[in-house]
C-alpha cells in the first residue's frame, strides 16, 4: 500500500527534545510524495530546521520513525544520505577553495569520478551561471553566488531529494527571484522532490505545491496554498486606527457585526474578515465613525498565508518571529550570565 | 578502503587551504626561528654551568627543543580550523554526505604532520647553520620527527576535541596559554635536567612534552640511551591513542547537540 502510494519521505510523529529540555519538535508527521516540492513554512524557531537535521540523519530524533527515499533515516543512514541533497541554513561552502573545488570534492565523496565528475561538475556551475567565477576562491563570492554554490553542491550527484533549509534567507530581492526561478525549473525538469523550509510566506505560495504550516514544533495546518487560503472564506480587511485608545472599542464594535466574521486587535491595526471585502467597507467605516473611532486608512485583501497563520495559530507572523528573536536574546543572556 | 580515499581527499583540501594562506605558512615558519635565534642568543653560556652535561654547545640542545615546541603550538591552535568549518557550516553539510567520518579529523592531521615535518627540518638546518652539531643527524632527525608527530597528532587531536565541545575561539585560546605554556617550561626544553629545581623535573617526567625531547633530542645527543627512547616514543604512542579516544568522544557528543 506505501509503496504504491510512493512516498519520498515519510516521517512519522518525530520528536526532538534537546539536552537542557528545549522541545525543538513535538510530533510531526510529514507525507512527502515522490516528484513533488513540499514548504514547512514558521516562523524563525518553530522547528523547521530540526525536522531538515533530523531527515538528513544530522541529528537523531527523540523517538519517532521516517524514511527518506525508502530508508530507515536511523537504520540506514548512509542510504539516506547517498539518496539525498542537503543545502543547510548555514552555507556550509569551504571559503578557501574555489567554486569547482568545492564541487569536485562533494563530487568525489559520492563516488563520481574522472569524466564523469567533470562533465557533472561542469553543467552545474553552467547552470547556475558560475562557469565565470567558477575558479575564483568562494571567500570572493557574494551571497548569492555562494548560495547558488550551495544549491549546485547539493545536487552534483544527483539526488532523488533535496532539502533546502531556508534557501534564499539574507538574499536580496534580485537574488531571491533568481533562485526560485531555478528551483521551479529543477522540480518541474527533473521530478526532483525538495522539502524546503522558508520563514518567507511568498516564498511557500511561490514554490510549494502542498504546505504545512509549522508552530512551536508541531504541525498546524497542511494543504495546498490555495486550499488554504480558500479556506478563510473571505477577504482580509485592514483598518488603521488613528488613535491607540480607541482599538478595543474598535475591536467589540466590529466584532458585534454580522459581515464580520472574525476580527483581531495587531497594536492599533485591525483584521477583520469579511465575505466580500469591498462592499463591507462602507459599512464597516458607517459604523466606526458613528461611534467616534477614527480610521487612519484602510486595505482589502484577497487571504494571504499570513491570514492563514494568523487563524491557526492566534498570532500573526511578524509577531512569532518577534517572539522568536526575543527567545533567542534571552537564551544568549542566559548562557552569557 | 572508502576511509582512506576520503583521507586523502581531506588531506588535499586542508593542505590546498595551508598553501593558500601565505601569512599562516610565513608564521609558522617564521616564530620558531624567532625562537632559536632569541633563546640561542640568551641562553647561550648555560651550558658553561657545571652539571650541565650533554657535552654539546647550546644550539645543538635548543634546536630539538624548539622543534618540539613548534609542534606543540601549532597542533594546539589545530581547533582553531575546525572551529571556522564548524562556525560556516562545513563539518555539518560533510556530515550529511556519506564521507568517511574519520577522515575529517585524519585529513587535518596529516596535514599537521606535513607542516610539523617542514618546521622541524627548517629548524635543524638553521640550528645547524648556527653550529649545532650532531653526531648521527639523520638517524636523530628521524626519531625526533617520529615524537614531534606523535605530539603533535595528540595534541592536534584534543585541540579538535575541545572546539567541539566548546565551540569558542577562546577556549582554545586560554589553553594554549595556560596548559601548553606551561607543559612547554615544565621541561628539559631549555634547561638540561640536573639544573632545574627538583619539583619541575618530578613534573616533568609525566609531561608529554618532555617525553618527546626525551626520545627526540636523545636520539641526537652523543650517547644516545635507546632503551629510554624507545620507552618514551611508547608512552607517546599511548598518549596518542589516549587523545584520539577523547576526541572521537567530543565528535559523538557534537553530534548528539546537533
Amino acid at each position: 500500500m506505501h509503496a504504491a502510494l510512493n512516498l519520498a519521505v515519510d516521517a512519522r510523529e518525530l520528536v526532538k527534545t534537546y539536552k537542557g529540555g528545549v522541545e525543538a519538535v513535538r510530533g510531526i508527521s510529514l507525507r512527502i510524495p515522490a516528484g513533488s516540492v513540499f514548504g514547512l513554512l514558521g516562523p524563525n524557531g518553530a522547528g523547521k530546521s530540526t525536522v531538515v537535521k533530523m531527515l538528513t540523519t544530522l541529528s537523531a530524533p527523540t523517538s519517532g520513525t521516517a524514511t527518506v527515499a525508502g530508508h530507515d533515516i536511523v537504520r540506514e543512514p548512509n542510504a539516506v544520505r547517498r539518496a539525498i541533497g542537503c543545502v543547510a541554513q548555514e552555507s556550509g561552502v569551504d571559503v578557501q577553495a574555489t567554486g569547482r573545488e568545492n564541487l569536485m570534492l562533494q563530487g568525489r565523496i559520492y563516488g563520481l569520478r574522472g569524466r564523469e565528475l567533470n562533465l557533472q561538475t561542469i553543467e552545474l556551475l553552467d547552470r547556475f551561471t558560475l562557469t565565470e567565477a567558477a575558479d575564483r576562491l568562494v571567500k570572493t563570492y557574494s551571497g548569492g553566488m555562494k548560495r547558488k554554490l550551495d544549491v549546485a553542491m547539493g545536487l552534483i550527484h544527483q539526488p532523488q531529494v533535496l532539502f533546502l533549509d531556508e534557501p534564499t534567507t539574507g538574499l536580496d530581492p534580485e537574488a531571491r527571484a533568481e533562485m526560485w526561478e531555478q528551483l521551479r525549473e529543477l522540480a518541474w525538469d527533473r521530478g526532483l522532490t525538495i522539502l524546503l523550509t522558508t520563514h518567507y510566506l511568498e516564498e511557500a505560495d511561490q514554490l510549494a505545491q502542498r504546505l504545512a504550516i509549522v508552530d512551536r514544533g508541531r504541525i498546524v495546518i497542511e494543504g495546498s496554498p490555495d486550499e488554504l487560503k480558500a479556506e478563510l472564506h473571505g477577504d482580509a480587511v485592514t483598518l488603521e486606527l488613528a488613535a491607540d485608545a480607541d482599538a478595543e472599542r474598535g475591536r467589540d464594535l466590529l466584532g458585534s457585526m454580522t459581515v464580520v466574521e472574525q476580527v483581531a486587535l495587531d497594536g492599533r491595526v485591525l483584521r477583520a474578515r469579511a465575505a466580500d471585502g469591498a462592499s463591507a467597507v462602507p459599512g464597516l467605516l458607517g459604523a466606526l465613525d458613528a461611534a467616534g473611532v477614527t480610521v487612519a486608512a484602510v486595505t482589502v485583501a484577497r487571504p494571504s498565508l499570513d491570514d492563514v497563520y494568523l487563524r491557526h495559530t492566534g498570532r500573526s507572523f511578524s509577531e512569532a518571529e518577534e517572539e522568536a528573536g526575543r527567545a533567542k536574546r534571552q537564551d544568549r543572556s542566559a548562557v552569557a550570565a | 578502503m572508502l576511509a582512506l580515499t576520503h583521507t586523502w581527499y581531506m588531506t588535499q583540501r586542508h593542505f590546498r587551504a595551508f598553501v593558500r594562506q601565505p601569512m599562516y605558512v610565513a608564521f609558522t615558519l617564521v616564530q620558531p626561528v624567532i625562537w632559536l635565534f632569541l633563546f640561542g642568543q640568551l641562553f647561550k653560556r648555560v651550558t658553561e654551568l657545571p652539571g650541565f652535561g650533554e657535552g654539546v654547545n647550546y644550539v645543538t640542545y635548543l634546536a630539538p627543543a624548539i622543534v618540539v615546541m613548534s609542534a606543540l603550538f601549532g597542533s594546539g591552535w589545530g581547533g582553531m580550523s575546525i572551529l571556522e568549518d564548524l562556525n560556516r557550516g562545513v563539518i555539518d553539510r560533510f556530515l550529511v554526505s556519506p564521507v568517511s567520518r574519520g577522515s575529517l579529523i585524519a585529513g587535518r592531521l596529516i596535514v599537521q604532520g606535513v607542516a610539523t615535518i617542514i618546521q622541524a627540518v627548517i629548524i635543524l638546518l638553521l640550528g645547524a647553520l648556527a653550529g649545532a652539531d650532531y653526531r648521527q643527524a639523520v638517524l636523530g632527525a628521524l626519531v625526533l620527527l617520529v615524537a614531534a608527530n606523535l605530539l603533535a597528532t595528540a595534541i592536534g587531536s584534543l585541540s579538535y576535541g575541545l572546539a567541539l565541545v566548546a565551540r569558542k575561539e577562546e577556549s582554545i585560546i586560554a589553553v594554549s596559554n595556560f596548559v601548553l605554556l606551561p607543559l612547554q617550561f615544565l621541561s628539559t626544553g631549555f634547561m638540561a635536567a640536573a639544573l632545574i629545581p627538583g619539583w619541575i623535573r618530578s613534573v616533568a617526567a609525566y609531561n608529554p612534552v618532555n617525553w618527546t625531547l626525551t626520545a627526540g633530542r636523545g636520539a641526537l645527543m652523543p650517547n644516545p640511551d635507546w632503551g629510554s627512547i624507545g620507552a618514551h616514543l611508547g608512552y607517546l604512542a599511548l598518549f596518542v591513542i589516549a587523545c584520539g579516544l577523547l576526541s572521537t568522544r567530543a565528535f559523538r557528543s557534537y553530534q548528539r547537540s546537533i
